[in-house]
């Protein structure tokens, strides 16, 4: 019998950390992006599931910061970094960012899985963090999963199975 | 989300009229299309953390079929008719007369009646609900997926995501012979649609 592997799960504009072995997991990307940072020596793994591109367009009274990538990307670092993790070790994945829906037209909000990936590389860079791998665009959901172990990116969507980055 | 704190019973007793206004005109519209009874189910007007949107049909990885659109001018919003892949192969079997050769895949031929039916209902939803209450609802061009039900809901909760982490669902089944769910509509109206749509219908806002 295999002993069952602890899974923590990272809703909708929420963000976690996961330490040593386990996996770390988001269900049903769209446009949303799931980014994951990793420091593979002291094995500790973030996940943000991002949903908007940019803080500034907030008008909610108290600021979720996991929502929006030019937000999540910093705070997700700083609990990596407050586990033990390394800056200069951690690396990125992210996945997502799709675009669900194919219309005539191209209002703003429609481009939004694009803006978010778009809005999570600008983070990433500016942060000095390599973007290892990426399963983004397209018009298709995703369920993601990044092992704490090996730092391998599990994506599983409906039409082309499961890929690892 | 501060803006639904004080809902006053009243406001969700509007909210649910609004269902019943719409998805009944969309439930006539598809019974006349099936020639055939379809009920509807008593709206459920929900304030959901955005977690728990993609539980009302099956959770965040269950695969459905959805027909989208997005509700401009006075009141704008989104709008899904959400089916599971079941119930789609059935309605384009009995309405649509097409011979289904795969239980799993849609055909292209499969996949545009459907895309008409969602057009049908999904207007005449939105059309009752514009005469309801004299506000311009137009809607854009209804845009068809298949997918993860997370990835297809989330769609329609960005609006909603500027203002807070939950959204308010205005949920109506469709029913038939009693017991199997035909689809399921969803109006998610964008938070400052809200003031417009009780004031339309005269709801007194000091409370």
């Amino acid at each position: 019998m295999i002993e069952e592997q602890r899974i923590v799960k990272v809703g909708m504009a929420d963000l976690n950390i996961i330490q040593q072995s386990g996996l770390i997991r988001t269900t049903g990307l769209g446009s949303c992006v799931g980014l994951t940072l990793y420091d593979p020596v002291v094995k500790v793994a973030g996940l943000a599931h991002v949903m908007l591109p940019a803080s500034t367009i907030a008008r909610e009274g108290s600021l979720n910061i996991a929502k929006y990538a030019d937000t999540a990307v910093p705070a997700l670092l700083q609990q990596l970094l407050a586990a033990g993790a390394e800056q200069r070790r951690i690396v990125a994945k992210m996945a997502g960012g799709s675009q669900m829906f194919t219309f005539a037209g191209t209002g703003d909000s429609l481009r939004i899985g694009p803006r978010n990936v778009e809005s999570c590389k600008d983070k990433l860079s500016e942060l000095g963090i390599p973007l290892l791998a990426e399963d983004t665009g397209g018009n298709y959901g995703r369920t993601i999963e990044l092992d704490c172990e090996t730092g391998i990116l599990f994506i599983r969507s409906v039409q082309k199975g499961v890929k690892e980055l | 989300m501060d803006l639904f704190k004080g809902f006053a019973d009243i406001k969700i007793d509007v909210l649910k009229e609004v269902g019943n206004i719409g998805a009944g005109n969309a439930a006539t519209a598809l019974s006349r299309l099936l020639d055939k009874p379809i009920d509807m189910a008593v709206p459920k007007v929900q304030m959901l953390p955005f977690e728990a949107v993609a539980d009302t049909v099956g959770g965040a990885e269950s695969v459905v079929l959805a027909v989208f659109l997005r509700v401009e001018g006075d009141a704008p919003g989104n709008l899904f008719f959400v089916l599971s892949p079941e119930a789609a192969k059935k309605l384009v079997r009995r309405l649509a007369g097409i011979h289904v050769e795969s239980e799993e895949e849609f055909s292209e031929m499969e996949w545009s009646a459907l895309s008409e039916i969602g057009n049908i209902l999904a207007g005449s939803y939105l059309s009752s609900l514009a005469d309801f209450t004299s506000l311009a609802m137009l809607p854009t061009v209804p845009a068809l997926a298949m997918d993860m039900a997370g990835a297809i809901l989330g769609y329609g909760l960005l609006q909603s995501g500027e203002m807070g982490d939950s959204a308010l669902l205005i949920d109506t089944t469709f029913i038939e012979d009693q017991q199997e769910v035909e689809g399921q509509f969803f109006l998610i109206p964008d938070p400052e649609s809200f003031d417009k749509i009780f004031t339309a219908l005269g709801v007194p806002m000091n409370d």
